[in-house]
């Protein structure tokens, strides 16, 4: 493969928003400008489908490798993807163009730079799923939460200064220890390339405070109890297309850093610290679930919601076994497409009745049916309904967890129960019941875009559900290799 | 063909879901109701199969999940317990489906309702046919779904939507129990498929768990885990409470779903399972206390309630507790038998209460009916088939199947097998004297509606007729006809084969005389009985509840089972989400991170800035303190 199709992928979207940049924006503009985006995302996502069908599932080598030397010694620029990223990009690339589509109904002003924000996004976050080199990858991660701080803060909503500070002090903290964790590692092994460090290893000293540091930088991210307190003010505040994108993309990151990171650079340390995250995992699928119960905002109550599903992630991750880490690929692509339709799903009412809260609604099921059918769909996805994607990562998580620990599996598997609760009730809150506004009468169903939207993340939802057999395919060498190093690495160092 | 038993409801519930607007009303009721009555003929004709050219399939159709050692096909299994149960499914449905169009003729949401009936005999063929635990799964959380979209089926209704949800919740609370013993097993065994599981079963019995300190026999765990997920699917006492609730669904709805079919899911379950549950007797043993308690504790409420659906309800619950405590004491073939049987006369007497309700014009209080009889004479002869059969008066389906449970519970010989029978003897006392008081306030004494005048009630239509009358022939025959293959002592080998596993032999002995005669006696005593206390002497129960005022409450408000979830766990989840959102993420999360750190800066920045007075002489003197603190640490040192 001489194409360098990982860069073009990286590339494409930052061209597409450069473009936009010396279009002049006005009305009219507007429109092409929608569709420069449109049509550059989207094929983006064509590329990254031509990429799966590339991808040899049969091997845990890292594929489509390009490498550039960027500081002579120091720092190289050098992506690559293995079974473990590709899912991820594919998601990426499938989310952006969605998100593009749905801004007309959202975004009213300053359409154009709120484009270029998604793409240069859309650039960084591809770039944070395959890069190889610790340096390339640090520089893509936090330079993915710029765009983000800027959609909260310039089209958010009323308290968007106050979320956007609170989501940026939250993850600077993080990123400090992060980069410095970076800079020793380098000290240590006079590298950063990941290949590199992944067969050289990292000195059994110095894995519990490294890991430490990344850990803090992810658990932000991802987010963990107790630092997640800034998902639920950030996605009530952004608009839906960056909610959207917030829930469905940028909360991947950490997981897929756990993955790719702790799991793979610090095995002894991750193999300690083990229990801690089974309790803030197990923490947080119980408490966040209890509070969703009580929310009054539809945006509150799934971005809760989106917190306890990424705490079977982490559990899942940490299970260290195959059917663990498959259940949690799987479960964040699933809570990736199902978070992002549920967003966008509130947006929909939000667009026509400008409120998010759940007592102006009520008996809306007989005026916007298609609507209510989608939004059902969803619901029941959220709740992990067996022949939803939803179930698929839950039931494999869950299942890894109890071969690992009785106690954590049982106390996770309350979740559930409390996960079925809280979604019904909220359909129930909003679609069921006696029509009391008579404001609701006035809505009208899904139009074309919006419909198209939701029956494009449907149809994933359903199909993997149903036959997640190419996501599992797709994941499983990389993933029962990464298991044998990681155990090997283990009984070599202790 | 075996294929298209389970295709057939599915496609019918996407055309008619999907295209009941295009396509409109009728054709849509025609679609669903044919595509389910040509699965029910392919049904019968497999059980015929089975029956006579022992016939038996494992029929892979794809692959779903493969993750490491885990592999899960969507599969067919076809022997002879997911025969009968095929049959029980599709044919109930077929006539459910039929009756439907008569009972919902003026509802709005018609191709919504078949489609849903359709996708429910969808799931529960899935349930019955999976040759796995996690397909079985996917069919036990598939017909919960269906459930809670019928009984949610009038949304406007808060009630419903309330007992919608119930349902749903109380259901994953048995879902719980039973994931986890899916995971248990997966854990032992390294595989979710019956016939893997089963042939292992007996290499593990001797092996066993710590959980919190407490030592369990893995096999006892297992059972016990997935007898919570039988529980709450069948309704049994502690998780009983979302069935009655269930009622506010449409009447065809109670009839398929929560009577004749997936209520028995979870005896289903246990009798799948008996390779597992044979060798744990601790578990038999608590499945026999929770099948009778149940069947008593239901059969006492029924005999207070005033509302028809809820009165049936109350009885199909209590006659899941037989089911259970037979396959309790080891008689798994008898607790199909009554699984089959009551699938026949239970859906009857919920299609005829149906006809009831649609005769009064949606009256649903016993207390607001009576005397009508005349006006509705073929109703009131298949309620008092439905009435008789379920009563086990002798010789139709009741009598063999309830009667041969309390038997092989007599035959158990052990303590809790005497007990069983002794409360299932006077359980099915009770039965009769609620059942019969169901009849006679119905039909019987002075008409009491004010609503409507007594020449305004009138029969069904015919589409609504012709279920009862097939069903009402299956409750009066089923039990004489089928006795001998399901649980006479030649069809224990020949039909039942391997789809259900004995340890010991049963039984072979008959009880003495007067015990076979017992039930049957307090059967046919106990009409006369409720006719002198509900049509002669009206005011003696009215007396009678006076008099035990506390205890008529006590079962008027089902034991107060709801009012004390409600405080156990309702309340309590509401107060702690609170507790943990406004206080603990808000003040102390937020207090001291994020909001306690700017404000905090905020406060020092303000103290610097205090600092920077641009006074000479603040300037010199800080200059000095510190030039002096400087000199003296120097010295000291």
């Amino acid at each position: 493969m001489n194409f360098p199709i990982l860069s073009s992928l990286i590339l494409l979207p930052s061209i597409g928003a450069l473009f936009l940049f010396f279009t002049k924006s006005d009305k009219k503009n507007n429109f092409t400008g929608k569709y420069v985006a449109l049509f550059t995302s989207a094929v983006n996502f064509f590329l990254s489908i031509y990429l799966w069908i590339l991808f040899d599932p049969t091997t845990s080598e890292f594929q489509f490798v390009e490498e550039r030397i960027w500081i002579k010694d120091i720092i190289n620029y050098k992506v690559g993807i293995d079974g473990i990223s590709i899912l991820f990009i594919l998601l990426t690339t499938f989310i952006t163009p969605l998100c593009i589509i749905s801004v007309n109904n959202s975004i009213k002003e300053r359409l154009s730079e709120f484009l270029i924000a998604v793409l240069i996004m859309e650039s960084f976050m591809i770039g944070v799923f395959c890069s190889l080199d610790l340096v390339i990858f640090y520089l893509f991660f936090e330079a993915g939460l710029i765009p983000m701080f800027l959609i909260i803060g310039i089209w958010g909503g009323a308290r968007r200064v106050y979320s956007a500070f609170k989501f940026f002090l939250y993850t600077l903290l993080g990123s400090v220890l992060m980069l410095v964790a970076i800079i020793t590692i380098y000290w240590l092994n006079g590298t950063t390339d990941v290949v590199e460090l992944y067969n050289s290893g990292i000195d059994i000293r110095y894995q519990n405070i490294l890991w430490f540091a990344f850990f803090s930088s992810f658990a932000v991210k991802t987010p963990m109890w107790p630092v997640h307190t800034w998902l639920p003010d950030a996605h009530v505040e952004a608009p839906t297309a960056g909610s959207v994108l917030l829930a469905a993309i940028l909360l991947k990151m950490a997981g897929y850093g756990f993955i790719r990171f702790s799991l793979g650079l610090f095995p002894v340390a991750s193999e300690i610290f083990t229990p801690l995250i089974y309790t803030l995992s197990v923490i947080a699928i119980i408490f966040t679930s209890f509070i969703a119960l009580m929310q009054e905002d539809m945006k509150k109550l799934i971005a809760y919601s989106s917190v306890a599903h990424m705490g079977y992630v982490t559990l899942g991750i940490f299970t260290i076994q195959q059917q663990g880490i498959e259940g949690s690929i799987i479960q964040m692509i699933s809570h990736g497409i199902v978070s992002a339709a549920l967003f966008l799903c509130v947006g929909v009412v939000y667009d026509r009745m400008h409120s998010r809260l759940i007592n102006t609604y009520g008996g809306i099921v007989t005026i916007i049916p298609k609507y209510s059918i989608l939004f059902m769909l969803f619901t029941l996805a959220a709740l992990g309904l067996p022949g939803t994607s939803g179930f698929v990562g839950e039931f494999l998580i869950l299942m890894g967890a109890f071969k690992d620990n009785f106690l954590v599996a049982v106390i996770a598997s309350l979740g559930v129960i409390i996960g079925a609760a809280y979604m019904l009730w909220l359909y129930k809150r909003v679609v069921f019941g006696k029509l009391i506004n008579t404001d609701l009468k006035q809505m009208f169903d899904l139009n074309r875009s919006e419909l198209f939207i939701l029956s494009c993340l449907a149809f994933p939802t359903l199909f993997f559900g149903f036959y997640p057999d190419p996501l599992i395919n797709t994941i499983e060498v990389s993933i029962s290799d990464l298991i044998d190093q990681y155990n090997f690495e283990l009984v070599s160092k202790t | 063909m075996e294929i298209s038993i389970i295709a057939l409801p599915l496609i019918a519930s996407i055309i008619s879901g999907f295209f009941g607007k295009l396509i409109g009303d009728r054709n849509s009721e025609i679609i669903t109701s044919l595509l389910v009555s040509i699965s029910a003929i392919f049904s019968a004709l497999v059980f015929y199969e089975v029956v006579v050219n022992q016939y038996q399939e494992n029929i892979i159709i794809a692959k779903w999940i493969s993750s490491g050692s885990l592999e899960v096909n969507w599969s067919m299994k076809i022997d002879s317990l997911s025969a009968v149960m095929l049959v029980v499914v599709t044919s109930v449905s077929a006539l459910v489906h039929i009756y439907s169009i008569g009972y919902m003729s003026h509802d709005q949401h018609k191709p919504r309702f078949m489609a849903y009936l359709s996708l429910f005999t969808f799931a529960m063929l899935m349930l019955v046919t999976a040759d796995n635990f996690i397909q079985l799964f996917f069919g036990w959380e598939g017909v919960g779904l269906c459930s809670y979209f019928l009984i949610g089926f009038w949304f406007k209704k808060e009630s419903a939507n309330k007992a919608a949800i119930k349902a749903f919740v109380v259901n994953r609370v048995g879902d719980f129990g039973f994931a986890l013993g899916i995971f248990l097993i997966f854990y032992l065994f390294g595989t979710v498929n019956y016939s893997e599981v089963f042939e292992k079963i007996s290499n593990i019995t001797d092996k066993n768990l710590i959980f919190l300190g407490i030592t369990f026999n893995a096999v006892d765990l297992i059972c016990l885990l997935l007898f919570i997920g039988a529980m709450g699917k069948s309704a049994q006492i502690l998780l009983h409470t979302w069935l009655p609730d269930a009622m506010e669904g449409p009447t065809p709805v109670s009839a398929l779903i929560h009577a004749a079919t997936m209520v028995t899911a979870g005896v289903f379950l246990v009798v799948r399972c008996s390779p597992i549950y044979e060798y744990s007797d601790l578990a038999l043993n608590i499945i026999t206390v929770i099948g009778m308690s149940t069947a008593f504790f239901a059969a006492t409420v029924a005999l207070v309630q005033n509302d028809i659906k809820k009165i049936i309800a109350y009885s199909t619950c209590s006659q899941l507790g037989y089911m259970f405590f037979a396959t309790g004491v080891g008689a798994y073939n008898v607790a199909m038998f009554h699984l089959f049987t009551h699938a026949f006369f239970k859906a009857l007497l919920f299609l005829g209460s149906g006809s009831v309700i649609h005769a009064f014009k949606d009256e649903q209080n016993i207390n607001n009916m009576g005397g009508v009889w005349k006006k509705i004479p073929y109703t009131y002869s298949l309620m008092i088939i439905g009435t008789l059969a379920l009563t086990g008066f002798p010789f139709l389906s009741g009598f063999y199947s309830k009667d041969a449970i309390i038997e092989f519970a007599y035959l158990k010989g052990n303590t809790t097998g005497y007990y069983a029978a002794g409360i299932g003897i006077f359980t099915a006392f009770l039965t009769s004297i609620y059942s019969w008081r169901l009849i006679f306030k119905t039909f019987h004494g002075d008409y009491n509606n004010k609503a409507i005048k007594i020449d305004e009630t009138h029969e069904s239509p015919i589409v609504m007729l012709i279920p009862l009358v097939l069903l009402s022939i299956g409750a009066i025959f089923a039990g004489f006809l089928f006795k001998e293959l399901f649980i006479g002592y030649e069809g224990l080998n020949n039909f039942w084969r391997e789809s259900i596993f004995f340890l010991k032999p049963l039984s072979i002995d008959h009880p003495p005389l007067w015990f076979l005669l017992l039930t049957p006696t307090l059967v046919i005593l106990s009409i006369p009985l409720a006719y002198y206390l509900f049509v002669k002497n009206r005011s003696l129960p009215e007396q009678l509840a006076n008099i035990n005022q506390p205890l008529y409450q006590f079962l008027l408000n089902k034991w107060y089972f709801d009012e004390l979830y409600d405080v156990l766990f309702v309340k309590p989840s509401k107060k702690l989400g609170l507790f943990l959102w406004k206080f603990f993420d808000l003040k102390i999360i937020d207090g001291f991170g994020p909001d306690g750190i700017s404000s905090m800066i905020k406060k020092i920045s303000i103290k610097a800035n205090k600092f920077q007075s641009g006074y000479i002489y603040q300037y010199a003197f800080v200059m000095l303190l510190g030039f002096s603190a400087l000199l003296t640490f120097l010295i000291v040192k």
